[in-house]
């Protein structure tokens, strides 16, 4: 008969403390049995792949929250294509597959069956950067805009990974992409480019818009927890590393998640109708070197010459810019006693 | 088949007279239909609209080439669009003026038509006191009626009804049965 | 009976047919269609149904795809440059077997750009795998969508009703509107083949490679095939239940005995039906045949038709450019290796009023041999002349 052994928080650290220390309401969905498993094992991600982990996570959370009532749109993307190999699929909820641009568009269409029939089904869209911030967008803003019931989530890895890793409009700047390659005299993608989808998302007034990464697992189903409890246009916007296409180790993902928020590259906030009601605030501030060393794709920039290291301090400001605009500089009110 | 071109400036309800011309000829028990010269939306900018009348269904779907009565509805055009163009020698022609058909240097046209087969009618007068605003279209469907007897003229007031509600109902209604009294000269 | 403008007619057709979504983006010539509809659902005469203004024609058959998918019955309209945009949601929706009905008001494609008639844009998109029917009338054009619906959600595939734009669409013209108890006898509640129901959850849209992909659109073509069959049973159909015509795979007037035949789509069949009428009179023998159903092409019944025509006319309201007629092509191939000479006559194009009088003189000279085989009605000749001698002096 073994005796329990308490797990002593000062030996392991926060990292470990998950769920089997928490009440059971505390847990995570993915700690429950009875999960939904949205999205089950044999799909054919690659190893390590975020975007399948974020889509896991936020499926399940939201089928909990819908008590299974929920209907998944998937535009064209890696998530769909290693998902639905015919003839079998990974899906365990009812899900459509339309194109690559229209994904938001679909979901309104049949968010707007369910509301003719009556049902109370509720209506998940989901597609990555690509799909969503760039082919999409002109469908992405008429669903905001007509705040139609669909709950959008974008997977953001930032770049069209399942073509071959070409540059999106989420691609960072300096990063190496096949179509912006790390050569010349400036390498990687330019500065000065790109769309922020949450604020763009705001910009049209819509109920609830959050950020959230694969390194917070509490953090993303509560919101999506958030998100399904009201109704109207809602965007969630994901961080998933793509080992892959971002040049880092499949075991990482998660670290390097982490020190994307951490560095303040990847701000997590909510808003409603246009305003910031919430964000996290960082803990531990690390710089971007941290993050940006782990990915093969900035490795060009720290080749240690002077325009690398130029180009990694407007990195840096970036990261600086995030934490001043979204209020993520630590103070001692933000500790949150468990 | 009697076949009608009217011809007037967007904004000017052209097209809107062609529509009730037909639904006139329907309820008169005929077969009628009505087209625009179709266009983008544009005001005053020169517009044309047909509508045909035959005793049997109208199976062709082709622009009306030879009219057999011309509805001007803006004599502004006679300087810049051939509105005449085509017109049947036993044709009719329809003008809203205020001038006469000597001042508005037509008599030579109308001498190659039959007798009384053109008319000038103040039909913008006839609206501006009916209907309170110089829109003439419909007014002037009551003087078509009365000077080509290609339709009744109590089916234009029925089509009016129809189409109209309230004080635009009451004051086209008006204002047609004026402009088809100035054609008959008050006899019915 | 009333006398009302095309869209009209089938905007109130359209009601009756219950849809319980309808999108639509705005485009020439099909928005007096759209608005009438908006009018009917805001008005709460159409109930459940939702009317969603989308921002493109893509975003608008794609919200019809997922209404669809989920088991509600999806309309939507559009013309040339709106039909070409959604394009890949025109194969997908009928890739997925989606039972949409969508209202094409036929119309040029430019460059340059043109708002007027012609079936450029139905015969661009004619591979798409919906099947396309072509109204005659104003009354057919009305018809032909109860019958749509019923089609596509029998066979699921998406059916295209093509109704030309601005002469029937704006034209006012005597129409029977069906009654609400007529239609619902006529076309039952849409029982999907799958849906997307958290009950049983299904995936819709899987990635199929090279070992699957041939079988899935075979079987795509056959189920557009069976409308060969069904459409004329259906036909039969609704003029026992509606008391009128609608629907056809051909309709042959004055086919018996006649040495030339006129083949056409659409409104100017109307047209050459007064014309053969004429010519009849003046003792020749000419005949003509409506192709009410496009695609599926009905081969069998168009060489029926044609079985003995000595000589063939098909007025075509498209160029290929670089190539020719393509609805003459499809003639030529139904008539198969023993054909007669049949003539490609390109008229109508970008709006040009195809007239009884242009029309006469082209099948009189058909019907003495003295018509080219490929024509073109009513060109301006010197015109072309003088540019082409200006394009190769440079």
């Amino acid at each position: 008969m073994s005796a329990e052994q308490p797990i002593k928080f000062y030996q392991t650290g926060t990292f470990t403390v998950g769920n089997r220390l928490l009440s059971l309401e505390k847990r995570t969905v993915q700690a429950s049995i009875g999960r939904s498993n949205a999205l089950t094992s044999g799909h054919r991600a690659c190893q390590g792949c975020g975007e399948a982990l974020g889509a896991r996570y936020v499926l399940d959370a939201a089928m909990r929250a819908t008590k299974g009532r929920l209907v998944a749109v998937n535009a064209t993307g890696c998530l769909e294509v290693f998902s639905t190999p015919y003839p079998e699929s990974a899906w365990q909820v009812a899900w459509l597959h339309s194109l690559f641009g229209n994904a938001a568009a679909v979901a309104s269409g049949v968010a707007a069956a369910f509301r003719m029939k009556g049902s109370d089904v509720r209506v998940l869209a989901q597609g990555g950067d690509g799909g969503t911030m760039d082919i999409g967008f002109g469908c992405l803003s008429g669903m905001f805009e007509r705040n139609d019931d669909v709950l959008y989530v974008c997977y953001d890895n930032e770049a069209y990974m399942n073509t071959g890793v070409q540059r999106s409009s989420a691609t960072p700047a300096g990063a190496r992409t096949s179509t912006t390659p790390a050569v010349g005299g400036d390498p990687g993608n330019g500065f000065g480019t790109g769309k922020n989808l949450p604020v763009l998302a705001m910009a049209h007034g819509i109920p609830y818009v959050a950020t959230a990464s694969v390194a917070d697992l509490h953090d993303l189903e509560a919101k999506v927890e958030r998100a399904m409890a009201v109704h109207g246009a809602r965007y969630l916007h994901v961080h998933v590393p793509c080992p892959l296409g971002w040049g880092s180790d499949p075991a990482k993902t998660i670290q390097v998640a982490r020190l994307a928020v951490e560095s303040g590259l990847f701000p997590l906030f909510e808003a409603e109708h246009g305003d910031v009601v919430r964000s996290t605030p960082i803990r531990r501030r690390v710089a971007v070197d941290s993050y940006l060393r782990l990915q093969t794709r900035f490795a060009h920039l720290l080749d240690g010459s002077v325009a690398g290291a130029e180009a990694i301090a407007r990195i840096q400001v970036i990261a600086d810019k995030n934490v001043a605009r979204y209020g993520l500089a630590f103070t001692e009110t933000d500790v949150e006693l468990p | 088949m009697f076949q009608v071109r009217i011809h007037g400036r967007g904004g000017q309800g052209v097209v809107t007279a062609a529509e009730l011309l037909s639904v006139a000829a329907f309820i008169d028990g005929k077969q009628a239909q009505a087209f625009p010269s179709f266009g983008p939306e544009r005001s005053g900018a020169p517009v044309a609209a047909f509508c045909r009348i035959d005793n049997r269904t109208i199976r062709l779907h082709e622009p009306i080439v030879e009219p057999d009565a011309i509805i001007i509805q803006d004599t502004t055009l006679l300087h810049s669009v051939d509105v005449f163009q085509g017109l049947s020698p036993r044709g009719f022609v329809l003008l809203n003026s205020k001038k006469s058909l000597d001042e508005l240097g037509l008599v030579d046209l109308v001498s190659r038509l039959p007798h009384a087969h053109a008319r000038v009618v103040d039909a913008t007068a006839a609206a501006q006191k009916h209907l309170g605003r110089p829109l003439s279209n419909v007014a002037l469907l009551g003087s078509f009626a009365a000077l080509t007897g290609a339709v009744r003229i109590d089916s234009i007031l029925e089509a009016i009804t129809d189409r109209f509600r309230g004080r635009t109902r009451e004051g086209n209604a008006a204002a047609a049965r004026a402009a088809y009294e100035l054609v008959t000269g008050g006899a019915t | 009976m009333k006398q009302i403008e095309g869209s009209r007619a089938i905007a109130e057709t359209v009601a009756l047919c219950r849809p319980e979504v309808i999108c639509a983006y705005p485009i020439t010539p099909q928005t007096h269609i759209v608005e009438a509809l908006s009018e009917i659902v805001k008005a709460g005469e159409l109930d459940p149904c939702a009317f969603i203004n989308v921002e493109s024609e893509f975003a608008a058959l794609s919200v019809a795809i997922g209404a669809s998918a989920a088991g509600s019955r999806a309309y939507t309209a559009t013309a040339s440059q709106g039909l070409l945009y959604m394009t890949e949601a025109l194969y997908n929706a009928a890739g997925l077997g989606l039972p949409i009905v969508m209202t094409l008001g036929t119309r040029a494609i430019g460059a340059p750009i043109n708002i007027w008639n012609d079936h450029s844009d139905a015969m661009a998109l004619r591979d798409a795998g919906w099947i396309q029917l072509f109204a005659e009338s104003n009354q057919e054009a009305a018809d032909l969508h109860v019958t749509a619906f019923r089609l596509a959600e029998e066979l699921s595939v998406p059916v295209m009703v093509c109704v030309d734009g601005f002469i029937l669409t704006h034209a006012f013209e005597p129409v029977d509107i069906a009654t609400q108890a007529d239609v619902d006898a006529f076309l039952p509640p849409f029982v999907p083949r799958e849906v997307l129901d958290p009950a049983d959850p299904i995936t819709i849209g899987a990635l199929v490679g090279p070992e699957a992909f041939t079988e899935v659109k075979v079987l795509a073509h056959q189920r557009m095939r069976r409308a060969i069959d069904r459409i004329p049973a259906l036909a039969s159909e609704f003029a026992a239940r509606f008391g009128r015509t609608s629907g056809a795979l051909v309709r042959s007037y004055r086919t018996l005995e006649a040495d030339t035949v006129v083949v056409a789509l659409g409104s100017v069949s109307g047209t050459i039906q007064e014309v053969v009428d004429a010519m009849r009179d003046e003792g020749q023998a000419v005949g003509s045949v409506s192709v009410v159903t496009f695609r599926p092409f009905p081969f069998a019944a168009v060489r029926q038709a044609l079985k003995h025509a000595l000589r063939v006319v098909v007025i075509e309201k498209n160029l290929a450019i670089g190539m020719r007629g393509v609805l003459a092509a499809d003639v030529r191939e139904a008539l198969g290796v023993e054909a007669p000479p049949v003539h490609t006559v390109i008229a109508g194009l970008g709006g040009r009023g195809i007239t009884s009088t242009s029309l006469h003189r082209v099948i009189g000279e058909a019907h003495t041999g003295t018509l080219e085989l490929e024509h073109f009605l009513d060109l301006d000749r010197p015109t072309v002349v003088r540019a082409t001698a200006k394009e190769l002096s440079r």
